[in-house]
């Protein structure tokens, strides 16, 4: 048993407006920043979790994004292991 | 009709929901979301307000409370539920409704009376409006903005289960009447089977001349004609 720190980016939907991704591209355009095609604004989850395997872990944290984390009518989400943590008993 | 006024954690039109049922003559109970059992109950009604602060997205963590589960239940059997504002998010979160209610579409929190217009009247919720009807009635939320995918949206206009939706004074669904977004001007919106309903608007706080607008009454007088003694 190993312990995962798993990272859950959450985005909101292809075509579905993002008001604050469009305020924020409003304000980066009024700071003089040019070439900005496009912000989208979503949100990170960090979540640790014992598992057996990298495999498992982002197993758990799929099934968590699909009855919790993210809404499938409005978001989009990925899963990626980003390290591996001292402290899970073997 | 004794209804049961659910009430999570940051709630905050349970009060108002539960004077209005008390103002047609109902007999309102609040259940507090750990409390389990709906038995006896002629309808369930889940309140405005910021559940759990809304943390995740609006209704993400109230939809798998305990007393959801009931909810869910009584819904499927045929009871009839009534979620309005954070109760709409709620209901959709639990699936009991399709689609979702995302931010606003100018990103401003809305806090001001609107026009609906009532699409549907035979509704057990809406029979004691007249179909086309234009209600005055509050709107307060930064997440009303409704969304769904186009054969959800196709399906809602085609079993017309749109039961109300942001007009003008004069009952024209313009772009500047919509206040959040929504697809279609939709302010509310019925189930296939017509018994859970889910509405942005706020009629229990439409219910007194002395605070702007009697066009909420309709509702709850209808809801009494029609639900009293259902569960038996």
């Amino acid at each position: 048993m190993s312990r995962y720190r798993l990272e859950v980016l959450v985005t909101p939907r292809a075509g579905l407006l993002d008001p604050q991704g469009k305020a924020v591209h409003h304000a980066l355009n009024s700071l003089g920043w040019d070439g900005v095609s496009e912000v989208r604004i979503g949100k990170a989850i960090h979540i640790d979790v014992d598992a057996s395997s990298e495999a498992e872990a982002t197993e758990k944290v799929e099934a968590m994004c699909r009855k919790l984390l993210a809404n499938p009518v409005t978001e989009d989400y990925e899963v990626s292991v980003v390290g591996t943590l001292e402290g899970a008993g073997s | 009709m004794k209804v049961a006024v659910v009430t999570f954690p940051g709630s905050n039109c349970d009060y108002d929901l539960y004077k209005a049922v008390q103002q047609v003559g109902g007999t309102p109970t609040f259940v507090w979301h750990r409390d389990r059992g709906l038995e006896g109950y002629d309808a369930v009604f889940l309140p405005g307000g910021f559940s759990y602060g809304d943390y995740l997205r609006p209704g993400a963590i109230a939809h798998l409370s305990p007393v959801m589960e009931d909810v869910i239940a009584f819904a499927r059997s045929g009871g009839p539920v009534l979620g309005i504002c954070n109760g709409f998010q709620v209901m959709c979160e639990a699936g009991l409704l399709p689609g979702a209610l995302v931010r606003n579409a100018e990103i401003k929190f809305r806090s001001h009376d609107i026009f609906v217009r009532v699409e549907r009247a035979d509704t057990p919720f809406t029979s004691h409006y007249e179909q086309g009807q234009v209600l005055r009635i509050p709107i307060a939320h930064g997440d009303g903005n409704y969304e769904a995918d186009e054969e959800t949206l196709r399906r809602l206009e085609g079993e017309n289960q749109i039961v109300f939706r942001y007009t003008d004074a004069a009952g024209e669904p313009t772009e500047a009447s919509n206040p959040n977004g929504s697809h279609a001007n939709i302010a509310g919106i019925v189930n296939a089977e017509g018994n859970v309903l889910g509405m942005m608007p706020h009629p229990e706080r439409a219910m007194e001349s002395v605070l702007g607008s009697t066009d909420g009454v309709g509702m709850f007088t209808s809801m009494l004609a029609n639900l009293s003694g259902a569960a038996g």
